[in-house]
């Protein structure tokens, strides 16, 4: 059995900042599926939110009102005043980290527009910014490697629960397929996001609920798991990210006539509303036939902007514009299409990072979560650009503090190491095991495009409902499938199937809470339920686990300064 | 159709590595990336790689495609295609495979790590950003760009022949810090870095450009350090003292003196190394290779002079 006073599941930004809020004081290890450097924070590209005011005058209060706005009146309003209070702070610290940010001419860090602030807020890298910051945090963590213990290309299978206390995780070693127990004081999840459930989506292969599904399958709640962000500009088909940077820049998105549509949708802010809104006008667009040559693209048009400025503030797109499609945005508009990119939802926290188990807020001792796999809840039914790097920093570190706080002065509890290995090595069996004739392969991408054609942009009961019993009975053929891989040497496609196993159960949940949130807000667009009903659902909804199939319970949203209003823009 | 002729090395089961083929129809508008995968996923699900983000930005999936590095999910299938139709993939280079493409990058990262890969600024933290002006930031801008996917360390033919070779991948990231406005430590890190397995260790070969995805391109950015360098007067070494002989012999003479270049190379008080040229200069005498003893100026020496005069040398 391996002993750690913390083991962080996850290493992305959320992650690696835990890890080096708790490493002065206690032996802490952070687990990968990867290596660290490849987490999928690095693929973040527009910029980070802070009201540094470092371009025009800018406050807290004008970030936390677009914030709440942007999030559909659903966030948790005291967790958002901590966290852009706190955002200044974490910024310059990963300034003084050594974040590699583009600077004003007088040298600060520099800042522009994104979708739904109301004032030039993002803080950036050129069009790297996660890739900067992922690079900021991992070079303190070789610095402090003696008191760092890094596991990558470990995989991460369950969480170990004793009542209201958690004592460690199982996982094993992917490189060798060892299983083993990591006993702990404290468990932080960072596990990020499960973009993967869907077809068209900017995640990367990683993202695939293994830390949501092994807090859920433990017992424990997910909250508002129906709020999916559909990112307004994917590749077309491939669906990687074009950042929202594009429009901050000054990027026009056109319909097949060539019309900039977003007037008819958001007069006031045009191409930088918010990302839900941008979404639905580009699929309103496409569904009604206006797409560009009649199919599911909507161009995004930079041209305007000239080579100097798309070379100094967006090199990195035009290069995968180039690369992927053969399309040079200096010269051509690049064929987008909105692709699924963020989960609000996931494991329940309060805004210290301390997971609860239930709408009264009862702490899970010793478990912590943060970033995208948590939902404290800060960005409520919809993110805004920029936010997401910023929830990672600040409350990965508040995770790493509340987790320090709490193991600091306590001992290992007694776990049965035997008996919690047995379980994982039973699965690996029984995945060898599986004689079945079914394609693991075929059932993924059918869970991908049942997800993204009826749990996706616009959704309504009847094609929830199908989506909801075609995974059923996705997950019965999953259970007779096969795999050729049988060795114990790096196999990744044991892992593809247990991957795919979480997918498939978290798929179910987020076409189940948006089958029962009977209303549009933010992400969640229902078109038989087209307007936000505050009467009934301004709340958080917790899906459970039990033996009669999932249970759904509804929390209150915590509302301080900003009455929920029309949202227009 | 394409087909992928490709190394496969599994040591559960056999020692030994062996090529082996699959055919791919529908291959237009795929990457290679896409194509491994549907491979994995329609023909043989043992095939193992590594791979994530999809979007040239995590760095996993390099391998080298006709044997060059690259990163799979960057490049069309259909632009790497050779003779017959066929693609041959193997392993990243100057590494040891795990397992069929995945090679084990524990030398790469140690490397890393010995170039203390981290700011080291004045002590005195201030209260808001370090101020960096934006030609400071481009100073860095392109080794920040790096993704770590090891293309470049894979072909360097440096570390083919010499494992002591920091490498392009840390080399770059050594010049991100060296040139960093904010840090404190770069007379320290230069001086790190002209020992032997670092900068001068370089043959300038360029192969490390040619392989890299990003801007980072290693070559460009050893350069840069050589120049911080000398500039710093870290000059008691062989590779400074070879690259200013160097430069010295062209400025006077517009040619390489041959006799002079190694002699100065070494140092004229380093003995022992002076010693250790003497086998190689007397098989050169033996064989009638030794330069001629009176070093001639070329004709254009003048235009030399106002060349170097007008890079203000």
């Amino acid at each position: 059995m391996i002993k750690h006073d913390i083991v962080i599941v996850g290493s992305g930004l959320a992650g690696m900042r835990a890890a080096l809020e708790v490493c002065e004081d206690l032996d802490v290890a952070i687990l990968s599926k990867v290596y660290p450097t490849r987490s999928h924070s690095g693929a973040a590209q527009g910029g980070i939110a802070a009201s540094l005011g470092n371009s025009e005058s800018d406050s807290w209060e004008e970030h936390l009102y677009d914030t709440i706005k942007g999030g559909d009146f659903l966030c948790d309003q005291d967790a958002v005043e901590e966290y852009v209070k706190a955002a200044p702070r974490v910024i310059y610290e990963l300034e003084h980290f050594g974040c590699v940010f583009s600077r004003t001419p007088d040298g600060k860090i520099a800042q522009r527009s994104f979708g739904g602030h109301s004032k030039p807020r993002a803080c950036f890298s050129a069009d790297r910014t996660g890739h900067a910051i992922l690079h900021a945090l991992h070079e303190p963590l070789l610095k402090r490697s003696k008191s760092i213990k890094i596991y990558s290309e470990w995989f991460m299978h369950s969480l170990i629960l004793d009542g209201d206390s958690c004592h460690g995780v199982v996982v094993s070693d992917i490189r060798s397929g060892v299983v083993e127990v990591i006993q702990a004081k404290a468990v932080i999840f960072a596990t990020g996001g499960y973009g993967r459930v869907f077809n068209i989506t900017s995640n990367a292969f990683a993202s695939t609920a293994d830390g949501v599904m092994a807090a859920y399958n433990a017992g424990l709640p997910l909250e508002d798991a129906e709020f999916v962000q559909y990112h307004p500009s994917g590749l077309y088909r491939q669906g990687i990210l074009f950042s929202e940077a594009a429009r901050g820049e000054g990027g026009y998105l056109l319909n097949g006539k060539g019309e900039r549509f977003m007037e008819k949708y958001a007069p006031s802010r045009m191409e930088l509303a918010p990302r839900d809104i941008v979404a639905r006008a580009e699929q309103s667009e496409i569904d009604a036939g206006l797409g560009v040559d009649g199919k599911d693209i909507i161009h995004l048009d930079l041209r305007h902007l000239g080579k100097t400025r798309i070379m100094e503030r967006l090199p990195q797109i035009r290069q995968l514009g180039i690369d992927f499609i053969g399309v040079d945005c200096v010269t051509d508009p690049l064929p987008i299409q909105p692709t699924a990119h963020y989960s609000m939802g996931g494991i329940p926290t309060d805004k210290f990072g301390q997971v609860i188990k239930d709408i009264d807020g009862t702490p899970v001792k010793g478990f912590f979560a943060a970033g995208e796999c948590s939902c404290v809840s800060v960005h409520g039914a919809n993110r805004l650009g920029t936010n997401s790097l910023l929830d990672a920093v600040v409350f990965g570190e508040r995770a790493g503090r509340a987790a320090l706080e709490y193991a600091k002065n306590i001992n290992h509890a007694s776990i049965n190491e035997s008996h919690e290995k047995t379980n994982v090595l039973e699965l690996f069996e029984n995945v060898f095991q599986r004689e079945g004739k079914e394609s693991y392969n075929d059932i993924r991408n059918e869970m991908k495009v049942i997800m993204t054609e009826n749990c996706g942009v616009f959704r309504d009961e009847h094609r929830l409902t199908v989506c909801i019993e075609t995974i059923k009975k996705l997950k019965e053929r999953y259970k007779r499938g096969k795999i050729t891989d049988k060795g114990k040497l790096f196999n990744t496609e044991i892992y593809e199937i247990l991957e795919l196993g979480n997918m498939l159960g978290m798929a179910e949940i987020i076409a189940v809470g948006a089958l029962n949130r009977k209303e549009s807000r933010g992400g969640h667009s229902r078109t038989d339920y087209p307007k936000r009903d505050d009467e009934n659902f301004l709340m958080h909804s917790f899906i459970y686990k039990t033996d009669n199939g999932m249970e759904i319970k509804y929390k209150p949203v915590i509302i301080t300064k900003h009455q929920p209003t029309e949202r227009t823009y | 159709m394409i087909t992928f002729k490709i190394k496969r090395y599994n040591p559960e089961k056999q020692a030994e590595s062996y090529f082996e083929e699959f055919k791919l129809d529908d291959t237009d508008d795929l990457t290679l990336l896409d194509c491994l995968n549907k491979i994995k996923w329609t023909l043989d699900g043992s095939l193992t790689y590594r791979m994530s983000c999809r979007s040239a930005i995590c760095g996993s999936c390099a391998v080298k495609a006709n044997g060059h590095a690259i990163l799979a999910c960057q490049k069309q299938a259909s632009h790497l295609v050779k003779d017959n139709d066929t693609i041959t993939l193997e392993p990243l280079g100057n590494m040891k495979p795990i397992k069929d493409l995945a090679v084990d990058f524990k030398p790469f990262w140690d490397k890393i790590n010995q170039v203390s890969p981290y700011l080291q600024p004045e002590k005195k933290t201030p209260e808001k950003e370090r101020k960096q002006l934006p030609e400071q930031f481009k100073l860095i801008d392109d080794a920040s760009t790096c993704i770590m996917c090891g293309a470049c360390y894979s072909d360097c033919n440096v570390l083919e022949v010499d494992d002591n070779f920091l490498g392009p991948a840390a080399l770059a990231k050594a010049q991100r810090f060296v040139q960093d406005s904010r840090d404190e430590k770069t007379l320290e890190r230069v001086r790190k870095l002209s020992m032997p397995g670092g900068i001068w260790d370089c043959t300038h070969c360029g192969e490390c450009v040619e392989r890299c995805p990003k801007p980072a391109e290693p070559f460009d950015r050893i350069k840069e350090i050589m120049t911080v360098a000398l500039e710093q007067g870290v000059t008691s070494n062989n590779g400074a003292r070879h690259a200013l002989s160097f430069t010295k012999s062209v400025k006077s003479s517009g040619s390489l003196n041959e006799n002079i270049i190694p002699v100065e190379s070494q140092g004229f008080f380093n003995f022992k190394g002076l010693f250790d040229l003497l086998p190689v200069g007397l098989r050169m005498l033996f064989k009638g290779k030794n330069p001629p003893i009176f070093h001639k100026s070329i004709d254009e020496v003048e235009d030399i002079k106002r060349i170097y005069k007008e890079l203000g040398e």
